[in-house]
């Protein structure tokens, strides 16, 4: 039970790091979904750079004569929405508007219901008590209509979308963390810590964290997933991320009604969507597989 | 038993009670005034007064929830601000259709998922399991909106198989269930793959094959039955994934009931209407969870009811 010192404890780190990856790559469904999001973290970071055009501007080129958006094809990769904008130069910005909100929605969702989760596990008694209560109640609220009447009631930016997401998104992880932290704080090794007579954040950050860890990145990378899904849904009824700043879900939601004669429009993004939620599923199931030495074999 | 129904049965209200608080406050915080939405754009601003304080909204905050609270223990839900009915009658009148479109829902992601499970997991590893398992990945990472638009395209408008929207026939009930069944399904066909892999390796099943017993009859009269028990317990919480879904289909699909009715009054900002239906639905989902776990310790006598 000896204390890692910094030095002896940096090598073994970017190796455990690694030997993750190496085992996410070779499993094929976990590799795929890596690859989807590198390849969504790519056009995300370089999108001014690869949009084939101005995504805001409305042209008389992108409308056929009778005003009609163009199908895929021509000048304009993927066709045009509505007004006459390139749906491809749209698709990409939005990429951006799904992996802002993903990553911010989620980490808030992760801080606080690993906050929570681990409070209520560490201390229990009456803490555990209120905070688990409080978790219970969030639980029983219908999610996306909780999230559409917060979203209502503040008027909807990009910052307000991922807080209400947030606010729907952490439950999941408290409950997780608690019940893994309350088993933890029984054993042995926390025991001694506190006999000893170590403060509570020492115990926290030293001793607990780094055995939650392998929860906290499977269960936040599977949340990145449920948050993306949030998004789009959100926007797709209008009280999401706002036009004209493009997310997939709003496009859809700007173009359905012409879903019948220009389909591509409903398509693509819908593709996006789908497959921007489907690489995190995969990678986090594959993590769970690694990360989680109890389930080990039964695959 | 009976003292564990009655302690989570006095737990559940509590939540529900909860719920009751919160939900006020929320619509208590929104911006708009719904005096100024009944009394219309031309109104004066003392008609706006009035209406406010016919209303009662000039009252403390306590007083109103107070008065709601009163309210609901007597059955009343409060009356639509924008539609001239009660409540509860407006939520009688919808949930009909949405428990119809629940029941279908059910049905689907169960003959959908537990299919997939079995045959996944009696062809492990081999090529049609790997594609079931992404065709699994691929319903649990597919939004309910894109789901409905692209079958709706499909076998609506291109195909005519099916009816573009609405409700009355059989026909109009396959696209909506299974638009809110996919996601169920695909977290059911890998529940049951594993339950069935698990079963599978089981003592039991070696016995079967030394009596002789047939594959078929070995895998329908021992392996499914005990796999699918604790996939059962689970029913109860997609109540849950249920109600937010219904908010989504109901109204990709023009269909008539409590999700739609929910949707129409939060963009309107009848907010006794938008309380309604939260609690309905919050109902749901609290009943949901204590049936699955009242049902898991029956179906699996390890899990002890405390």
């Amino acid at each position: 039970m000896s204390v890692a010192t910094d030095p002896a404890a940096r090598p073994r780190k970017p190796s455990r790091a690694r030997v993750v990856l190496g085992e996410l790559l070779r499993r094929p469904r976990a590799a795929f979904g890596l690859i989807i999001i590198a390849l969504m973290v790519f056009a995300a970071v370089f999108a001014p750079w690869i949009m084939p055009q101005d995504p805001f501007a409305q042209s008389f080129d992108g409308l056929d004569l009778m005003g009609a958006p163009l199908p895929p094809g021509g000048d304009y990769l993927l066709g045009t929405d509505l007004l006459g904008r390139d749906l491809a130069s749209r698709l990409i910005l939005g990429t951006r508007t799904s992996l802002i909100i993903g990553v911010v929605a989620n980490g808030i969702a992760v801080l606080l219901g690993a906050g929570v989760g681990i409070t209520a596990g560490y201390f229990g008694g009456w803490t555990a008590a209120i905070l688990m209560r409080f978790t219970d109640l969030m639980m029983a609220f219908p999610a996306l209509l909780l999230a559409i009447v917060l979203a209502a009631i503040f008027q909807p930016s990009l910052m307000i979308v991922a807080l209400v997401i947030a606010m729907v998104n952490w439950v999941q992880m408290s409950r997780v963390i608690y019940t893994e932290t309350r088993s933890l704080a029984e054993r042995e090794f926390i025991q001694v810590q506190r006999a000893i007579g170590s403060g509570p954040i020492r115990i926290l950050f030293k001793h607990l964290l780094p055995h939650l860890l392998s929860s906290i990145i499977v269960f936040g990378t599977l949340g990145i997933s449920t948050t993306v899904l949030l998004e789009a849904t959100l926007s797709y009824l209008g009280v999401g991320v706002q036009p004209p700043m493009p997310s997939w879900g709003n496009i859809i939601f700007e173009n359905q009604t012409y879903f019948s004669t220009a389909p591509w429009l409903v398509f693509f993004p819908g593709l996006l969507i789908v497959l921007l939620a489907l690489g995190f599923n995969l990678v986090g199931d594959a993590l769970r597989d690694i990360l989680d030495p109890t389930l080990k074999g039964r695959h | 038993m009976w003292g564990y129904l009655l302690r989570r049965l006095f737990e559940s209200a509590l939540i529900l009670l909860g719920i009751t608080f919160v939900t006020f406050i929320l619509l208590y915080l929104v911006p708009a005034d719904p005096a100024r939405q009944i009394a219309g754009r031309s109104a004066t601003a003392e008609t706006v007064a009035n209406i406010r304080d016919q209303l009662g909204l000039n009252d403390p905050l306590f007083v109103q929830y107070w008065r709601y609270l009163a309210g609901l223990f007597q059955g009343d839900m409060g009356r639509s601000y924008l539609q001239r009915a009660e409540v509860a009658s407006l939520i009688m009148a919808r949930l009909p259709a949405s428990l119809m479109l629940m029941v279908t829902a059910i049905v689907t992601e169960l003959i959908i998922g537990l299919t997939i499970g079995v045959v996944a997991a009696l062809r492990r590893n081999k090529p049609a399991d790997h594609s079931l398992m992404i065709f699994s990945f691929v319903a649990i990472s597919a939004p309910q909106f894109v789901i409905g638009i692209l079958l709706l395209y499909v076998f609506a408008v291109q195909l005519g198989w099916f009816p573009i929207g609405g409700y009355g026939t059989w026909a109009h009930f396959v696209l909506p269930s299974v638009t809110l069944g996919l996601l169920g399904a695909g977290w059911y066909s890998r529940m049951m793959r594993s339950s069935m892999i698990e079963v599978l390796n089981q003592d039991l099943v070696r016995t079967a094959r030394a009596k002789g017993l047939s594959k078929l009859r070995i895998v329908t009269r021992h392996v499914m039955p005990n796999a699918i028990l604790p996939i059962i317990a689970m029913i109860g919480i997609d109540i849950g994934l249920f109600m937010s879904g219904i908010v989504v289909v109901e109204s990709v699909f023009g269909w008539p009931g409590i999700g739609q009715l929910a949707w129409q009054a939060i963009q309107r900002v009848d907010i006794p209407v938008i309380m309604g239906v939260t609690m309905v639905s919050a109902t749901a989902i609290v009943l949901g969870n204590l049936l699955a776990d009242l049902v898991a310790p029956l179906i699996d006598p390890r899990i002890k009811t405390k």
